[in-house]
């Protein structure tokens, strides 16, 4: 069905309008002008149809063509992802730059995945069975860190007629056929997806695992679950690039797919140039090969940028059905939502808040809702976590995006400036940051790394909110008229800030921190301040304490003992004890005071 | 080329603001350029902003006073607004739309492109990663500059901005690399501030390698929207055509971004933060994202755009949205100022996003990273003991605070200090922090390896801080 369905009647910006002869359908994809650019309908009134053009409109003029395609905006899947950078509707960006250069052209239409490329396919299932959306038909080995699963699309079932001999295939070849009442159904390396429907799964679970992410204070303090959604707020110079791309690092998950939405060129340069030489703690191989960026930087258009965020969580899903726990970073959703806001206003829709179309709420919700741990349609356990950065105007975290976002995720990370200012990183704030997962997750850590977890974390928090309350305190009758106990309290606080909340991106041995080294360390801070308070009640003063060796040891521990030197902590442990147990005799830690 | 290129058209339905509106043309192309022949025989360059098959609106550059409907002639060239490029820009001086400004006849030029350029592949962008030295202590070692970065000034009104803006313009380099030039846009400058920018570029020498776009304070809205992309193709073709290192330096995108507001307003568009258009940010963008580098092309595009802070509060929208866009930002600070320090530079809410892989051994020195690390430490210590003494007095801070008030005099005037003339390579900045650690409580300096303190640290009576203030001096 091509041809031309109308002719421009009028154009503004990214929006234009056609007056058309045949009929064309609501989302379908149509190529505007000469030039072909791509463009989906977004509105249909009588025999004029409101399109937005992914690509920069300038030069077009009214009378020219439109031609429509027969089908919706989709996302093709496949093997070939894995690695891949693309633009907001899935073309290739590296391949782009090889047809066309340096600049990105207009009319360009590349198929996201190389149709050359070979792929080793060995079938799973045999000829004869009958097989349901989602069951494997076969593998190909994507890269050396992950099988991809040659799944049978959603909504086809029926006896396998055919099933391809093991070999090398390209994406467009069929490796089977299902053959059901109303005839067969050829099944390829690849498949396609509409782009703003998300993919079907059998049954949602309850989120009961952490997305650890090697990070202390989101894994113990707010922590994350597989499955599930959270909002990252921050102003600029806060560290949510930096965090984003440290999680992109570490966050323990199969596969990482990065949406680079509205966001800076040089950014993703960095990660295109760190990543394949960044190496994967889990499986050695390069972290490429476990990521797939889709880059709409900010100076790209803007229609674009509004799909971006729905390619990769398409993408995202895809690979959950394979049964593989992936993580979605979306950086940032503030800018998608600018996206939405730009196109609402062009076509002049009644605004609701800060000129932000009234649907904002509801497609933040569907967009959060994709989140999920679940069975998928061919029986395997999958999920996927969403982390999206936001970046709410002035700081002001009663903006809409970030307000909207806490009422559907349950797990919110604020990034502090002025922790940011004083180089404190990560800057997630304790006081305003929060997790609901908490609950769900205590039995994960209480049988996977410790029962001390959830009880020592419990009261971290509370010695962490005191001492905010002391400060206030100290602030107002200087430090030195308080009591002994809440000035070790302050004391400890900042023990905390320095020997567990602090984490550099740098540091060789703790820029991630394994569970068990994170419980330990944990352990150690809140046993050096309970010994400090019976050393208080044997009459030790707080200086003398805070003097001794060991706490400058448990500042420094985090960086000193890496995953695989707990053993170190255990030691120290039993100095903590040895120390505060001899402070005050010899009267040996007083000098500083 | 389109068939209506160069065909003169008669009647505009309505004139509003900078905006234009005629009936239906049939193949007028959205965003061309239009020039308008007013009764009094002057003319005014425009562009489209919108057609369609009943109208079509004109959006015009320069001033609509005397415009008629009935007599201002069109003429459509069929092309979006293009600037004509080449070597012979060096030296030259433009208004805001690329017309000379010197006197001089038109520059020979290479070839015209579309201002609004093209969009640079993020898979052909190369990682930024060689060193800018401004010549200033306190940007080169904190917030390094890196070729391909963009870098945003924010200030306030009444700072001494445009001595720094003049002082980097004077004193940018790139150590060891050949061809380094400037680009300068003025966006909407008060007329005796651009006079003396170009007094400057001409009694300096630097005109020699730089370009100017002047547009001052009382030229049209719309023009000023022109200017940064005037400014930015051409230097586009000098860094990624002929190989050369540009900084361009953008005054003031806070002008700019009223202007936009202007003509957003004009256009009857949906308002979204302090009635800036809900596209500010992506309109910022489309400006900013130009720096860079390019895989397998020599040169760099590198930007310090000058952001007036409204009220000097951050969280307005342009200069919030500018440090969404940027690559960290440089900001100076009133007290600092009225204290007589200059550069007034407040280190700690200063950032260079770029710093840490543009510099160290073979770009700038093996400590640099580690020196900047210990010395936003130290500042920051300043701060926390300033503010307790204004709480609970001098007089009951611990020695070691106390140290630090004297660390930050200290500090303030040897290193953040230093004449607008003065031009301080990233040795003599190193050095300078070196001497400043001397009088830093030792156990302090935890952010120094100590074969670097071996090294570098000076001992003895020469590092004393009375010493360091008698350099200063």
């Amino acid at each position: 069905m091509t041809g031309p369905a109308g002719h421009l009647i009028e154009i503004s910006g990214a929006l234009v309008r056609a007056r058309c002869l045949a009929p064309v359908g609501l989302n379908e994809v149509v190529y505007v002008g000469d030039e072909r650019l791509v463009g989906e309908v977004i509105a249909l009134d009588g025999d004029v149809a409101t399109m937005q053009v992914y690509e920069e409109t300038a030069g077009l003029s009214v009378g020219a063509p439109v031609e429509a395609s027969g089908g919706p905006l989709t996302v093709t899947l496949g093997p070939g992802l894995l690695g891949g950078a693309f633009d907001g509707i899935q073309r290739p960006l590296d391949r782009l730059a090889i047809s066309q250069g340096d600049f990105l052209g207009r009319g360009q239409h590349l198929a996201p995945l190389s149709a050359d490329r070979l792929w080793e396919f060995r079938p799973t299932a045999a000829a004869g069975a009958m097989v349901n959306a989602g069951d494997e038909l076969g593998i190909v080995r994507e890269t050396d860190a992950l099988d991809h699963r040659v799944l049978v699309p959603p909504g086809v079932s029926g006896r396998l007629a055919d099933i391809a001999a093991p070999g090398a295939y390209r994406i467009g070849d069929r490796v089977g056929a299902i053959g059901n009442g109303a005839g067969s159904v050829d099944v390829g390396l690849a498949q396609r997806w509409r782009v703003r429907v998300p993919r079907p799964f059998r049954q949602r679970l309850r989120a009961t695992a952490p997305m650890l992410t090697g990070q202390r204070v989101l894994d113990t303090f707010f922590p994350l679950s597989c499955g599930s959604a959270a909002g990252m707020p921050g102003g600029f110079g806060t560290g949510k690039t930096v965090m984003q791309h440290q999680l992109c690092r570490w966050a323990r998950a199969d596969v990482i797919v990065f949406v680079g939405c509205g966001e800076r060129g040089n950014e993703l340069t960095e990660m295109l140039w760190k990543l394949p030489g960044l190496v994967d703690p889990r499986t050695g191989r390069p972290l490429a090969e476990r990521t797939i960026l889709v880059a709409n930087t900010s100076n790209m258009p803007v229609p674009a940028r509004e799909a971006s965020i729905y390619t990769g969580a398409t993408i995202a899903e895809y690979y959950r059905d394979m049964g593989y726990h992936v993580l979605l970073l979306a950086d940032s959703t503030s800018r998608w939502a600018e996206a939405l806001r730009e196109i609402s206003g062009r076509l002049g829709e009644i605004p609701a808040e800060e000129g932000y179309p009234s649907y904002l709420s509801s497609r933040l919700a569907a967009f959060y809702e994709r989140a999920g741990h679940v069975v998928t349609l061919g029986g395997r356990e999958g999920s996927l976590t969403i982390i999206s950065a936001i970046s709410p105007a002035g700081g002001d975290v009663t903006e809409p995006v970030t307000r909207h976002t806490q009422r559907f995720t349950g797990c919110f990370w604020t990034l502090d400036k002025r922790l940011a200012e004083a180089r404190v990183f990560p800057a997630v704030s304790v006081e305003d940051s929060y997790s609901a997962a908490f609950a769900d997750l205590e039995s994960w850590w209480h049988d996977e790394v410790s029962p001390d977890w959830a009880p020592r974390r419990r009261e971290a928090l509370k010695v962490i909110e005191e001492a905010g309350r002391v400060r206030h305190a100290a602030r107002l009758v200087g430090e030195d008229s308080l009591p002994d106990r809440q000035r070790l309290v302050l004391r400890v606080a900042e023990l905390f800030e320095e020997g567990f909340l602090r984490q550099s991106a740098h540091d060789a041995k703790d820029a991630s921190c394994s569970p068990a080294r994170q419980v330990k360390l944990l352990s150690l801070l809140l046993d050096f301040y309970h010994r400090g308070l019976e050393a208080l009640d044997r009459g030790v003063p707080v200086p003398a304490l805070i003097a001794l060796p060991v706490a400058a040891a448990l500042a420094r521990a985090k960086s000193t003992y890496g995953d695989d030197e707990i053993a170190g902590l255990d030691a120290l442990a039993a100095r903590v004890a040895r120390e505060c147990a001899g402070a005050g005799k010899a009267e040996t830690g007083g000098a500083a005071s | 080329m389109t068939a209506i290129a160069g065909v003169e058209y008669t009647g505009l339905t309505a004139l509003r603001g900078p905006l234009a509106f005629i009936d239906a043309v049939p193949g007028l192309a959205f965003h061309d350029q239009v020039e308008l022949t007013v009764a009094d025989g002057t003319t005014r360059a425009g562009r489209v902003l919108g057609v369609s098959d009943r109208a079509a609106v004109i959006e015009i550059f320069g001033a609509t006073d005397g415009l008629t409907l009935g007599s201002t002639r069109l003429r459509f060239l069929g092309s979006p607004l293009r600037l004509g490029v080449g070597r012979e820009l060096l030296g030259r001086t433009f208004d805001g739309m690329g017309r000379p400004r010197d006197g001089l006849p038109p520059p020979l030029v290479v070839e015209e492109r579309p201002i609004e350029g093209a969009v640079i592949n993020p898979c052909r962008r190369e990682y930024p990663r060689e060193f800018l030295e401004t010549g200033v202590s306190a940007i080169d070692l904190l917030t390094s500059v890196v070729l391909g970065q963009k870098l945003p000034i924010f200030t306030e009104a009444g700072l001494p901005h445009d001595a720094l803006a003049m002082q980097i313009v004077r004193q940018a380099r790139a150590p060891g690399v050949e061809g380094f030039a400037l680009v300068f846009a003025a966006l909407g400058l008060p007329r005796p501030v651009a006079l003396r920018y170009e007094e400057m570029f001409r009694g300096s020498g630097a005109l020699g390698r730089m370009v100017a776009f002047i547009n001052v304070a009382d030229d049209s809205a719309a023009e000023r929207l022109i200017t940064p992309r005037c400014a930015l193709t051409a230097a586009e073709y000098l860094a990624f055509d002929c190989g050369m290192h540009v900084l361009v330096i953008l005054h003031d995108i806070t002008n700019y971004g009223e202007s936009l507001r202007e003509v957003s307003s004009a256009r009857g568009e949906v308002p979204s933060r302090k009635g800036y258009p809900g596209y500010l940010y992506s309109d910022l963008a489309s400006i900013f994202e130009r720096a860079g580098r390019i895989k397998g092309r020599p040169g760099s595009l590198t930007m310090m755009p000058i952001v007036t802070m409204p009220s000097g509060d951050v969280t307005h929208p342009i200069p919030d949205l500018t440090g969404y866009v940027t690559e960290g930002q440089i900001i100076l600070d009133r007290a600092l100022d009225r204290r007589g320090v200059y550069p007034p530079i407040a280190v700690l809410p200063s950032l260079s996003r770029l710093m840490s892989d543009g510099i160290g051994a073979g770009r700038t020195r093996e400590d640099h990273e580690d020196v900047a690390r210990q010395l936003y430490a130290a500042c920051a210590r300043v701060e926390r003991a300033r503010s307790l003494a204004a709480i609970i007095g001098g007089d009951e801070l611990s020695e070691d605070e106390r140290r630090y008030l004297r660390f930050g005099d200290v500090f303030e005037a040897a290193f953040l200090k230093q004449d607008a003339s003065e031009a301080r390579s990233i040795e003599d900045t190193l050095s300078r922090a070196w001497r400043l650690f001397a009088d830093v409580p030792p156990a302090d300096l935890t952010r120094l390896p100590s074969e670097l303190i071996e090294r570098y640290l000076p001992r003895g009576g020469a590092a004393s801080p009375s010493r360091a203030m008698e350099v200063a001096r």
